[in-house]
């Protein structure tokens, strides 16, 4: 996902070597077992080491946990340069005091660069007063000593001493500030590049970690709303006499929606509706239950998938609202080529459907707020109750919990407003949470979009003309106001497909917005998720139009190397480099046996793509029944990080975010009727499931370029290489999502 | 609101609840063993499997007054005895991502193996299709649970 304000990577790491550098010894209140931290003893060179006189290392990570391994990655890079015996460490959140910690927060994939700089440093900087505590205990030269698993070692004379014994006196030594403690060689990594156990996996085995659902306070209440269905509605009237009586039932009241408050940046989009407070969640839902409500369906009545798909139809041949790229004259090449090859792709909303339910968990208190939320933005989270609330922000004490998934949805800004909403009307803590329904039918989707794209070819197989138009129900007008939704704001997240390797002199890429009551934003890679299947789908028509087989064709036109800016862009993400393109290409087709023989009835199909800064290419093989259900057997996936600082926390998100793209092939959609979403639980909405997963090889080869990222990119090239696939298996190009069986059934093979 | 006993993980527990009460409410509210996870609500997504009496059921869909005198096992009592074989196998092979179905994946695989000791792969895609992991951990799911039928053996 592009950062909240279109931050580069690049400027976003300036600023947090900046803080880096000055740091700040760690003095802060550690509320959850009420210890001052500054009470307890230890060696505390910076806010992120604690060493104990028994040797115990507490590290503290900043980027919150949903899954995609920052916990581990983050303690890899500091223990590498700390010299830590990783058995001694425990792993445990940082607290959110925003002063300190820059990155309270995650989202574009860009956890790991943001931290690949300062928290090798706060390890380095840690290691060298270690080794001058012990010099120093000695009365020895520093050069003469070196730090190894915990332990210093003074080479000449064998004497050791552990890091618990140097706690006192390193505690007393200044803490060594600037650019210039050494960090280590590459080929001096013990843990960065190779494997450390994941820290957060026995916890997750044994049913002690605890997610925002999971918080369990003295005193606590539990609460869920009562939302109108219906996009954009609003309360009419209700009738509580049979929820108040129900057991266990404590409050009954109405909570208003809140859209843009004076003091925050975005439309908080809080639906509002009538909240039901009780001793328990089961209590709570009852109630609700029991509720006789009467809605107004608001200004947007009468949406539906189908009044959506008419927009998008004329979008498709409207002028575009923005141009992102037009080199050359793409319009007019294809006016006059006799080759001309035209095609459409659709792709529906789709849920974020995290297996945690969205919650909150609030305390409204006389001295200050206590939150405890799943969340991937808990310094914004900070900020916004405070604002709510008009105290300041140190007054507000948020814990970030282990998020159950994410994948964007715990970016948004809605579901702790609400819980602040009802705790504010309560003494006592209450956790609000979403049932699934909730969840399912007040998500904020991943947008609709249709494409339409053009594209010659000439003799020699090169693409002389393409054009990509996009058109999709656009994230900004959800939560910016309208002086800010200029055209350019208003298409900037839904941007792709405007930076491909293929090289066509007549090149162009524009888009249409079209607008929507149904509530949008940021998923699993975000634009990718759309403009991946259009370009990967259509360079595979092209090919197939010039008689080619789809992996030479696009290996024929990345042949030269090449570094290609994206258009209009100063800064930004590194230029798209095709030898890099070209040798994941390469170790994908070759992996997978691309050309060999393959069961009777089965096809193969290939996609590549450079995403989150990283490039990966999908191979898949698939058959299809006479019914024309596809059945996804392999994928082979290579992947190029750049930097693989934990190559087995790359492959998971390879293998993850490969399947996870497979329910949007196959048979997710959420569907709009009546300005509402007709799924509401997991048997409407249905996700891949494990008897149709199929095994993902993952090969990684990090090339030694920039460090991309890894927690969204496989999304981009699973869907194409799956629909390419199809094609080799049928004939048929699928030009909707999910794959609709019918169209493939009785295919012949 | 009704008295009734309830066996979870070798320890009797009195409670209070009313006896519509969803097994999988009073593990997590009432008894605060919050390992069990909330996901649907209505047993599509298996993420509250718990052990009834050895057997995986979805605590979702069980009330309250019909567990009667069954031995309730949850994800807290699973390693009990030291750490069960699927959850080293679920460690060994890095399983977990986001971490929140993996209690109901482990439950639902351990009563499996229990009945089914050597399974094939199909069997193995057949028990576990009611466990849903948005991460998607499946594959390393599959190969845990032929590791901890191996280690069993």
């Amino acid at each position: 996902m592009a950062s909240e304000n279109n931050i580069s990577r690049r400027s976003f790491i300036a600023t947090g070597s900046a803080a880096g550098v000055a740091l700040v010894l760690g003095f802060y209140i550690h509320h959850e077992h009420g210890l001052h931290e500054a009470e307890a003893p230890g060696f505390r060179p910076n806010a992120w080491i604690r060493i104990r006189p028994d040797d115990t290392i507490t590290v503290l990570v900043e980027i919150p946990e949903m899954g995609q391994g920052p916990r581990t990655v983050d303690t890899m890079m500091l223990a590498d340069e700390l010299e830590a015996d990783v058995s001694k460490i425990h792993v445990e959140q940082a607290p959110v005091v925003p002063s300190t910690y820059k990155n309270l927060g995650t989202g574009g994939s860009g956890g790991t660069q943001d931290a690949w700089g300062y928290m090798r440093r706060v390890g380095a900087q840690a290691r060298e007063m270690l080794i001058a505590a012990a010099a120093q205990h000695w009365r020895v030269a520093k050069q003469e000593c070196r730090a190894e698993n915990s332990t210093v070692i003074h080479e000449p004379s064998g004497r050791r001493l552990s890091y618990g014994a140097l706690v006192q006196t390193a505690s007393r030594l200044p803490v060594p500030t600037g650019e210039d403690i050494p960090l280590k060689q590459p080929k001096d990594y013990r843990l960065i590049g190779k494997a450390m156990a994941r820290v957060d996996v026995p916890a997750k085995v044994n049913g002690s970690a605890a997610f925002g659902i999971d918080v369990r306070v003295p005193d606590m209440l539990f609460a869920v709303i009562a939302r109108c269905p219906h996009f954009g509605g609003k309360l009419r009237s209700f009738d509580s006499s049979a929820a108040r009586s129900t057991p266990g039932v404590r409050a009954v009241f109405e909570v208003p929606p809140i859209g843009f408050h004076p003091k925050f940046e975005v439309n908080l989009n809080v639906a509002g509706g009538v909240a039901v407070v009780a001793d328990s969640t089961w209590a709570a839902m009852q109630g609700r239950k029991a509720l006789k409500i009467t809605w107004d369906k608001g200004p947007h009545a009468g949406e539906s998938t189908e009044t959506i798909r008419q927009k998008m139809l004329a979008g498709a041949t409207a002028e575009p609202t923005v141009v992102w790229v037009n080199q050359g004259d793409a319009v007019r090449a294809l006016q006059k080529s006799k080759r001309k090859i035209e095609a459409t792709y659709e792709m529906p909303f789709q849920a974020h459907a995290t297996m945690e339910p969205m919650n909150t968990t609030v305390h409204v208190r006389r001295g200050g707020i206590e939150v405890w939320s799943p969340t991937q933005i808990g310094a914004v989270f900070q900020r916004e109750i405070a604002a709510l609330a008009g105290i300041p922000p140190d007054k507000v004490t948020v814990h970030m919990m282990y998020c159950g998934g994410s994948f964007g949805r715990r970016f948004q800004w809605d579901y702790v407003a609400e819980a602040w909403q009802v705790a504010k009307e309560m003494s006592r803590p209450v956790q609000l949470l979403w049932t699934r329904e909730d969840d399912m039918q007040h998500d904020f989707y991943r947008p609709y979009s249709y494409h339409r794209l053009a594209g010659a070819v000439d003799e020699s197989g090169n693409i002389t003309a393409w054009w990509h138009r996009c058109v999709s129900t656009p994230i900004r007008p959800v939560f910016h106001r309208p002086e800010e939704l200029t055209p350019e704001y208003v298409a900037s997240q839904e941007r792709g497909g405007d930076l491909i390797p293929y090289g066509a002199p007549n090149f162009r890429v524009d888009f249409f917005p079209v607008e929507s009551a149904v509530p949008r934003a940021w998923w699993r890679s975000v634009s990718d998720s759309f403009t991946g299947v259009a370009v990967e789908c259509f360079v595979d028509e092209l090919a197939h139009a010039d008689g080619k087989d789809p992996y030479e064709f696009r290996l024929r036109l990345v042949r030269e190397d090449r570094k290609i800016q994206r258009a209009g862009q100063a800064g930004g993400d590194p230029p798209l480099d095709t030898r890099r393109f070209r040798e994941i290409l390469k170790l994908a087709a070759e992996k997978s046996g691309w050309g060999g023989p393959l069961r009777r009835g089965w096809g193969r199909g290939i996609a590549c793509c450079y995403t989150f800064g990283s490039y990966l290419a999908h191979v898949a093989e698939v058959s299809v029944d006479k019914d024309g259900n596809v059945r996804v057997h392999r994928i082979v996936c290579a992947v190029d990080p750049g930097i693989a600082v934990n190559p087995d926390g790359v492959k998971a998100m390879a293998e993850g975010g490969t399947n996870f793209a497979l329910t949007q092939v196959l048979q997710g959609e959420i569907t709009i009727e009546d300005t509402a979403a007709e799924q509401r639980n997991f048997d409407g909405y249905q996700v891949l499931r494990m008897n149709d997963a199929p095994d993902i090889e993952v090969y990684v080869a990090p090339s030694g370029a920039e460090m991309g990222g890894m927690g969204e990119a496989a999304v981009s090239g699973t869907a194409p290489a799956v629909m390419n696939a199809v094609f080799a298996a049928t004939g048929k190009r699928m030009r909707r999502l999910p794959i609709d069986p019918t169209l493939l059934a009785g295919s012949k093979v | 609101m009704a008295h009734q006993q309830l066996s979870v993980n070798n320890k009797m527990h009195d409670i209070d609840v009313e006896p519509e009460t969803p097994l999988l409410w009073v593990l997590r509210d009432t008894l605060n063993l919050t390992g069990t996870k909330y996901g649907c609500g209505l047993g599509l997504c298996g993420a509250c499997t718990v052990h009834l009496d050895g057997q995986a059921v979805r605590a979702c869909q069980i009330p309250a007054r019909a567990v009667g005198t069954k031995k309730i096992t949850t994800i807290e009592g699973l390693g009990a005895s030291g750490i069960h074989v699927v959850q080293q196998a679920w460690i060994d092979e890095q399983v977990p991502q986001c971490g929140y179905c993996q209690s109901g994946q482990i439950m639902q695989a351990a009563a499996f193996l229990a009945q089914n000791p050597h399974p094939s792969v199909d069997d193995i895609n057949s028990a576990m299709a009611g466990n849903i992991c948005r991460c998607s951990t499946y594959q390393r799911i599959r190969r845990a649970i032929q590791r901890a039928a191996k280690a069993r053996s």
